[in-house]
Parts: C-alpha cells; structure tokens; sequence
C-alpha cells in the first residue's frame, strides 16, 4: 500500500479514479457473475488482488482497470456498436470461487 | 434489444458552449463533427495515473524508418521555432471544444531534421505511461499535427499531458497522445492502445471513424 | 418491459423498473428516493445499484448508487443522491424526479465492500460525506439484526448542517448497543463543539481505532482522496491490509 501511495501522492487524476466495485455491473455483463470478491493476479508484478480493489479509469475512450501495486494494466473494456471488447491480457491466474 | 424505457423529463446535458456564444447558429452547426455536441469544458480523460518525468531526464525521439534516430531535450524543443494553434478539439466521447488555443511546434518542423526513409508510411506516437496511438505518416505532416507544451497561454497541466502532448485536431482526441515521449516511423500500421481494442486506426472525425469497421 | 408481478424471479443482469415511492431530503443538498421493487430479491449491505437513464433520442446514461437501506426492508431500496453542481444526473433526480416515476435499475451488484453481521466485527466505519451511505447500510443492518459488534462510525461532514442520517445516528447511537458515532467536521463547527474539527488523520483514527483494537475490520467509502488516507493510515497503525476495504466515489461523491 506505500508503493501505492507514492507512485499517486499529488496526482490530480488519482482522484477521478475509483475501485473495481463502481464497474460492478459491466463486470457483471462481461463475466456473467459478480466478479468483485473474485482474486486476481497481475501479469506483470505478480500481486495477487481482489477484483474490486483495483484502481479503474474510465473518463474516456473504454475503460482501463489497473493493478493498485504496480499501476500497470490488468484488464480493459471498449464498447463499440458492434460489440465489446476485452483485453484480460494483464492478469494471470482469475480465482472465481464457487 | 427491445424497445427501450424512456426515463420521464431526462435530456441529458448537451449544452452548446459558452465559447461557441459568439458564432451564428450556422457557424457553429457547421464546425460541430457528426454525433459531437460543443462544450466549453475540457475534461480531463486519462486511461491511468499521470506520468512525472523530471524535466532534467525528459527528451522526445524520432526513431524508425529515418537515417538516423534524433533525439531533443526539453530545452532543446523549447526552442526550435513554434508558434500558437488554434484549433477545435473533438474526442470521441462525444464532445468538441471549438478555438482551443496551444502552443508548439509542428510536426514538420521536427521531421525537418530527419531523413525519412522511403518505406516510411506510419507513424506511432508512444508516451509516458505506456499509451501508444498510430496514425498515418500523411496525416500527421503539412499542419496536421504538432508537439505543444502549452494550452490558453499557461504550460500544459500534467493531467492535460503536460509537459508536451501531441495534438491532432482533425482527428479525434485519443490520437492527440498526452505525455508524448517520442514518434516511431514504420512502414506498416501499428494499432495503439485503443486501436487494438476496436478504435479507428485513423480517426477522422469528419468521417465519423470512431471504431475499426466505420 | 414485462409487468414485475408476471415475470419469473430476475436475474440481477436484467434491467428491472422501479417505482419512486417516496423522496426525503437529508440535508439541503442530498436527497434519499425511495424505489420500490416488487421482484427485488434482497441485498447485502454495502452494495449498489445501477441506475440507467435514457433520453426521448435515445441517450442514455448509468450511474451507480449505493444502497442506502437495510436488507431486512423487502422489496425497496433507498438510494442517497448528494447533488452535484454541474452533474448530469444528480441534478436531474433532484429536479425532477417525484414519486410515482419510474426509473430502471439493476442490481445489486458488489461482492467486494460488504458486511453481514455473520462476518463479526470489531468494525471500523469511515465516512467522508456521502461516503456514508453504503454504510449507513450496515449500520442499519446491524441494528435490525440485534447485533452487539462493537462499532465505531467515524464520520467526516463540512459542517452540522451537511451532517446526513444525522438524527438517526444520534439515535441508534443512544440505543447502547455498542455502536458509537464520532463526528468530525472540517469546515464549521457549531458552538459548543465537542467533536473532532479537522480532517481526518492518522492520529484522529489512532483514537478512533483504539477500542476496537488491531482486529477490526475497516470499511472506507468516500472521496478518493480522502479514502486512500484513511487506508494508508490504518496500516501504518497495524491493521493487516485485507481487513481493510474502501469505496472511492472519484472527486466529489456520486
């Protein structure tokens, strides 16, 4: 949580940002299920967090969920007319419990 | 979908902006892209948290299809021969901001001091932070695009992509790439971070080219 | 959209339409509605619904609010709506919305910022505005269900008169049920104040946090800012970073 803290202290987007849980329902859509409490792992620093704690961007063209350790990017959503795109690219390992 | 519900007295906020006051209703119908409504705002969109190169370690590059990669420091772009830009702003979030007022330097002006190799065709932009947008070499010569540092007079905002940003006015905004470090010619299309996931390679707001297929 | 009563159970993929029964006002500027919906099949305190209106044209836009009500309420769900100047959607709830109109909402959606009375406790609240309305849910489910957690709200308002549930707090803070409501207000105080006066730090929650101890667990709910804070303070003081759950509502609230 430090790492997080210094990599944001002072960034004026930080606060236009908010956690996973505000993307709940189109999470909903895109996996069929509630995946909030789900855990994940990121592809690039390895950490292991609970879908709901990431940090999502979503004031623009899709929106980008981030890994809150290394700020890079787990997974992505663009909507178009013909449909959805996602990248799950950034995560490794998706804990879906029972 | 079946028909959808219409929420009672919601319209929606689709203001014509305070800027575009001054200009006839024609005027402004005819600066304003198909399926844009004007505003006087300018949002702050951003896919992740805002890049901070010091100044002393920031440089921008031209590498690629050129004789030889060259690179500026920031002192160095500073003062290469710019000028002001005003231009209108569309993002394909649906609004336009009309007469937004930068300062940079063209495009041409930075490709002055490479040679292009004749296989060059493209062109990707990538920046701090990781953002890549591609367009192609001809859109982005004689005016089209320029590299600018400052916005109504002011150095451009970190959140706004300072300290330099591409801008593209006659595409839509997600090309205009904030925290620009460098231009990578190529000689073949390179879709972005979001050209891979649907967006338009080349974007022109005109032609309404928002996602790939348009 | 099919009538609520034919229909089978829903699904909370589907879009349902709710009824506004009723509008409160909390405080000049937050607004409580009412939504009644027949086919609701309950929540857990903490989540939200998503709200969908559409334009004549077409138009439309979402928006999520947290559910404001206890579970053990059938059938409808409070939402409070703090209004935004310059929003595109508070302003219209706030405006025009009356009872009788219909809105579509979908939910209830979040497994991640939610507590149970099962879960136990000690359980640390924080607020920052209308961050305290996903956990006014709580508060309210732990009363209904006779819980006896020791909880502690910590709950930070510009001044007395934006303090939201202020009056039911006083009085489920009175019931002696083991729930305490601490208050701080950053702006104005009121003659007489006794409560905190300042912005929330890592020595306002040492305080808050002591009672309940290192095993808490914490929700945070708020502005961004204002969240992360109260996050990297409560690990500093020694909470293990799982016990601690936050919803950021970006700059300003919803």
């Amino acid at each position: 949580m430090e790492e997080r803290t210094a990599a944001m202290r002072g960034d004026p987007v930080v606060g236009l940002t908010v956690d996973a849980n505000a993307i709940g329902g189109l999470l909903l859509e895109v996996f069929g299920r509630d995946v909030t409490a789900m855990e994940e792992r990121c592809a690039h620093c390895g950490t292991r967090s609970v879908v709901g704690a990431l940090r999502v961007y979503m004031r623009g063209p899709g929106v980008v969920v981030r890994c809150p350790t290394c700020t890079e990017v787990v997974l992505r959503i663009v909507e178009t007319p013909s449909g959805r795109r996602v990248d799950l690219s950034g995560a490794t390992h998706l804990a879906l419990p029972r | 979908m079946g028909e959808r519900f219409v929420t009672r007295g919601f319209v929606g906020r689709r203001d014509a902006g305070r800027d575009a006051a001054n200009l006839s209703p024609d005027e402004r119908r005819r600066r304003t892209p198909p399926g844009q409504y004007l505003t006087d705002d300018f949002p702050v969109l951003s896919a992740g948290p805002t890049p901070r190169t010091p100044l002393d370690r920031w440089s921008f590059r031209i590498e690629g299809l050129v004789d030889r990669p060259v690179e500026w420091t920031w002192e160095q772009l500073l003062a290469l021969p710019s000028r002001d830009w005003v231009v209108d702003i569309s993002c394909v979030t649906k609004w336009t901001h009309l007469d937004m007022r930068w300062h940079g330097v063209s495009v041409d002006t930075l490709l002055e001091n490479v040679t292009l190799d004749e296989r060059a065709a493209f062109v990707v932009a990538y920046c701090d932070g990781g953002y890549t947008t591609n367009l192609p070499l001809a859109d982005v010569l004689n005016s089209q695009a320029f590299v600018a540092w400052e916005h109504d007079g002011r150095p451009l905002a970190p959140e706004h992509g300072g300290p330099a940003r591409l801008v593209v006015p006659g595409r839509y905004f997600w090309k205009s790439a904030k925290w620009i470090r460098g231009l990578r010619i190529l000689d073949h299309d390179e879709p972005g971070f979001w050209e891979s996931l649907g967006y338009h390679n080349r974007g022109d707001q005109w032609l309404e080219e928002r996602y790939s297929g348009d | 959209m099919t009538d609520a009563a034919a229909a089978p159970a829903r699904r909370t993929l589907d879009w349902q339409l709710a009824t506004v029964a009723a509008v409160r006002a909390e405080t000049p500027t937050v607004r409580t509605f009412t939504l009644s919906l027949p086919a609701w099949a309950g929540h857990r305190p903490g989540q939200h619904v998503d709200l969908r209106l559409t334009a004549e044209d077409g138009y439309s836009v979402e928006r999520s609010y947290s559910i404001a009500s206890e579970p053990e309420r059938a059938r409808e769900v409070d939402i409070t709506v703090e209004r935004i100047e310059g929003g595109e959607v508070s302003p219209f709830l706030h405006e025009v919305v009356i009872p009788g109109d219909r809105l579509e909402v979908r939910g209830p959606i979040g497994g991640y910022f939610v507590w149970e009375a099962s879960l136990g406790g000690p359980l640390l609240l924080v607020a920052g505005g209308s961050g305290v309305v996903p956990l006014m849910a709580m508060v309210r489910h732990r009363a209904r269900a006779g819980s006896r957690v020791p909880a502690r709200l910590l709950f930070s308002s510009r001044g007395p008169d934006e303090i939201i549930y202020r009056d039911e707090l006083d009085r489920l803070a009175a019931a002696g049920d083991g729930l305490e409501v601490l208050h701080t207000l950053t702006r104005r105080q009121p003659d007489g104040w006794t409560g905190y006066g300042r912005r929330i730090d890592e020595a306002m929650l040492a305080e808050v946090l002591e009672p309940l101890g290192a095993s808490a667990r914490a929700y945070a709910c708020g502005p961004t800012a204002l969240v992360e804070t109260v996050a990297n303070c409560l690990v500093r003081l020694g909470l293990p970073p799982d016990r601690i759950r936050t919803e950021r509502f970006g700059p300003t609230g919803t």
